[in-house]
């Protein structure tokens, strides 16, 4: 075999993309957009997972990003219905225009 | 050039797309320039799984997050978008003094996770009991279906009832009324 | 390759299986039923079934097992929150039944979810491993997303559910990568065996395992609404419906609450110098910015939004003191919490109508004249909310805020009174609004049913129960937290 990518650049790489994502959440206002960027974060934590299990040979990285994924794919569904059922009542999806509630 | 550097190498260029792409995913104006940018995203994601020796979730990356979730994305961008194309302005848009101050923090905190990341990086932890070799010999996907209904098991079914959950969540929350 | 074979362990998960099957019953139910008919039929089914899960929980008491490789665990702290969520179920079951029918919401799918959740909070508390701690999170907080918005065609309603759902979302990421951090640096997902190992030798702490812990404060710190993670808390508690606003400020604090400690009194507890400063800031600030504001309120559920973000900041005290017998007080606050904020939620859904909500803090002026049974209730909680002797809250307080002085947290104590001293004068804001004040135009017949009833007279006979007689309680608090010995 030869030799393995180091796992901490790999754990730098999803910071950097963690980060990303979680800037891009704060600073937009589009809620499928801020909803994209929070998937952006859960995939930097599926990077960190499978490159810390890849570096001491373990599986549970792997199935933690299974559940991870089972996880993100219903937080879509639901989200997304919350995005429609909004945009049905108030007519827009922007977090800045969504402010019946006061705060 | 031998294996090692080859590895290395796409390892940087995809990881040099994942970080460009992401970029763009959050800056474009229209989402679904963003949508676009995310599946570009999500595939470079996989290849960096495959070379991480994680050929089940690399595949599984592919079909469940550029696959569905984005589809899924794609398509409530396309209902609830359709007349507007883009979000108003928002590169003009102000922000608020508590934005700027959480988005500076998190500057902050990336920079200094990048800097211990790369600089303190030390294997602390316990060596686990499936080396990579010993996983590619028995198949990848067959080890983790083996964890997924032996060890996990448990988890594994309450994932169901989230399902379900989901399932039933959403067909309430956008059910029309009347 | 190591494969292992899954037990089947249904023995121990009796009340989660009860659960599971009364909400999947109810499903069916509103499936092959006609609309109308279903609540009271939902209703009862889910009453029978939390009723029958708490049973099998007292059974399974002082049982201590490790079941499903690990990946479970039957032990009293678990079974101690598990009972704590049943009876919150069972309450708000009891205030839903005519609210439902009142604000005309789906009804098979709203219990069916409330159970879900419950389900959520019991697979959540009582686990040693991140994997079904993550489970459980997520199964609790997607139901509660779907039942903030289940007040069909209500804008409000709807953008609760929006806000709860991303900042929900968002936390979850942050939890995550707090576990993908601990995961990178020890290899290991189940808390005990992060426990062993670090205090093996083997390990160095590095900034990943710090940064790990840090966004698991985040991240639980989003779920308890704690300073200052608890910008979605009066927006979401004010949109909700007002029964779900009290399911969620008892069941998912104490779940979130239940699953923070165990992660930290165990995983992390050698850390202890490292998280405690931490958490005396966080539990500084969520106090004094909950109580402070919610002296501004004109609005019921937006000021006991706030009062639930000061509460987790006197639990917060005990968290940060640290000490493992001491937990056993933030036990006894989670208790007597759930039944002083579930009768006050009850009162509001009380005075409450379909057009309006009447949430403002003028529709409570005069209320002692005209319905001063109710009056007198609402005092009761509000009173026992400010800490007043002899209800449950001042106990909890009391406890608390010694635990605190006898660690030796003489700041913490001091800035604890303070800050109960605070929130007296907003309790007493609307005692003196129902007691004292003229009415401004027309309550209207109050809809009294005995299930409401039956929730308000519980409430108050357990506050005043346990502020009187805490002894008993505390020692069952006691004995659930001897796992971390």
């Amino acid at each position: 075999m030869f030799q393995e990518i180091p796992s901490g650049l790999c754990l730098v790489l999803s910071g950097i993309i963690f980060s990303i994502g979680a800037i891009g959440a704060i600073t937009r206002r589009n809620v499928i957009v801020i909803f994209m960027c929070i998937e952006l974060m859960l995939n930097a934590v599926n990077l960190a997972f499978i490159a810390s299990g890849n570096a001491f040979s373990s599986m549970d990285g792997a199935v933690f990003v299974f559940f991870i994924m089972t996880v993100a794919a219903v937080e879509a569904a639901v989200g997304l219905a919350i995005f429609v059922m909004v945009f049905r009542l108030q007519g827009t999806v922007n977090a800045d225009e969504v402010n019946l509630l006061k705060g | 050039m031998d294996a090692l550097g080859f590895k290395f190498i796409l390892f940087m260029i995809t990881a040099l797309v994942v970080i460009v792409s992401s970029i763009l995913m959050a800056t474009r104006k229209n989402p679904i320039h963003s949508a676009l940018w995310m599946i570009v995203t999500f595939f470079a994601m996989a290849v960096i799984y495959l070379l991480l020796n994680a050929q089940f979730i690399a595949v599984a990356q592919v079909m469940v997050y550029a696959g569905a979730i984005m589809m899924l994305i794609l398509f409530v961008i396309m209902m609830v978008n359709m007349d507007k194309g883009d979000e108003k302005d928002t590169t003009k848009a102000p922000w608020s003094f508590g934005k700027k101050m959480a988005a500076a923090l998190l500057m902050v905190i990336l920079l200094v996770e990048l800097l211990f990341g790369a600089l303190f990086y030390r294997m602390t932890a316990r060596v686990g009991d499936y080396p990579a070799d010993a996983v590619a010999a028995a198949g990848n996907a067959k080890t983790v279906g083996a964890l997924l209904y032996g060890q996990y098991l448990f988890p594994f079914e309450v994932a169901s009832i989230l399902l379900l959950i989901g399932i039933v969540g959403a067909v309430v929350i956008a059910k029309r009324n009347k | 390759m190591v494969v292992m074979k899954p037990e089947l362990a249904f023995g121990w998960i009796i009340p989660e299986i009860v659960i599971t099957l009364s909400a999947v019953f109810i499903l069916l139910l509103s499936a092959f039923r006609r609309k109308n008919d279903i609540g009271r039929l939902a209703g009862g089914v889910s009453l029978i079934g939390a009723g029958l899960a708490l049973f099998f929980t007292c059974r399974l008491w002082n049982s201590d097992i490790d079941i499903y490789n690990g990946l479970y665990t039957i032990d009293n702290f678990g079974l101690f929150f598990k009972a704590l969520v049943l009876v919150i179920s069972l309450l708000v079951t009891l205030l839903s039944l005519r609210y439902v029918e009142r604000e005309e919401m789906i009804k098979g799918e709203y219990y069916a979810l409330l159970l879900f959740g419950i389900l959520g909070m019991m697979i959540m508390v009582s686990s040693n491993h991140f994997v079904t701690i993550f489970i459980g999170l997520e199964v609790m907080s997607i139901a509660i997303y779907v039942l903030c918005g289940l007040l069909i065609g209500n804008p409000r309603s709807a953008e609760a559910s929006l806000k709860y759902f991303l900042l929900g979302a968002f936390a979850t990421a942050f939890l995550l990568y707090g576990i993908a951090l601990i995961y990178g640096t020890t290899g290991i997902l189940d808390v005990r065996e992060i426990a062993r190992y670090v205090t093996s030798g083997n390990f160095l702490i590095t900034p990943a395992f710090m940064a790990g812990m840090a966004l698991l404060i985040v991240g639980f710190g989003f779920k308890t609404a704690s300073v200052p993670f608890h910008m979605w808390t009066p927006d979401v508690y004010e949109g909700a419906p007002t029964s779900i606003t009290a399911y969620m400020a008892t069941g998912v604090k104490a779940a979130a609450f239940g699953a923070f400690l165990r992660v930290f009194y165990t995983a992390l507890y050698p850390f202890l110098t490292e998280w405690s400063g931490m958490l005396w800031v966080i539990a500084v600030l969520t106090m004094t910015l909950g109580n402070i504001t919610a002296l501004m309120q004109n609005d019921i559920k937006r000021m006991l939004a706030y009062s639930s973000i000061a509460h987790a900041g006197y639990i917060l005290i005990a968290f940060a003191v640290g000490d493992r017998i001491f937990s056993a007080s933030i036990l006894f606050y989670l208790l007597v919490y759930t039944f002083m904020n579930i009768g006050a939620f009850a009162v509001v859904i009380l005075l409450g109508r379909k057009e309006a909500p009447n949430t403002g803090i003028e529709s409570y002026a005069g209320l002692a004249t005209r319905h001063p049974m109710i009056a007198l209730a609402m005092s009761v909680f509000l009173l026992s909310l400010a800490g007043v002797p002899p209800l449950a809250g001042f106990m909890g307080k009391f406890y608390v805020l010694s635990d605190a002085i006898k660690a030796g947290y003489y700041w913490l104590a001091i800035i604890g009174v303070l800050n109960s001293v605070v929130a007296v004068y907003y309790y007493l804001r609307v005692i003196m609004y129902m007691y004292f004040k003229e009415p401004e135009g027309e309550i209207g017949r109050m809809d009294l049913s005995p299930a409401y009833a039956v929730v308000i007279v519980i409430s108050i006979w357990a506050l005043i129960h346990m502020g009187i007689f805490p002894r008993s309680f505390l020692l069952i608090a006691r004995e659930s937290v001897n796992i971390f010995m």
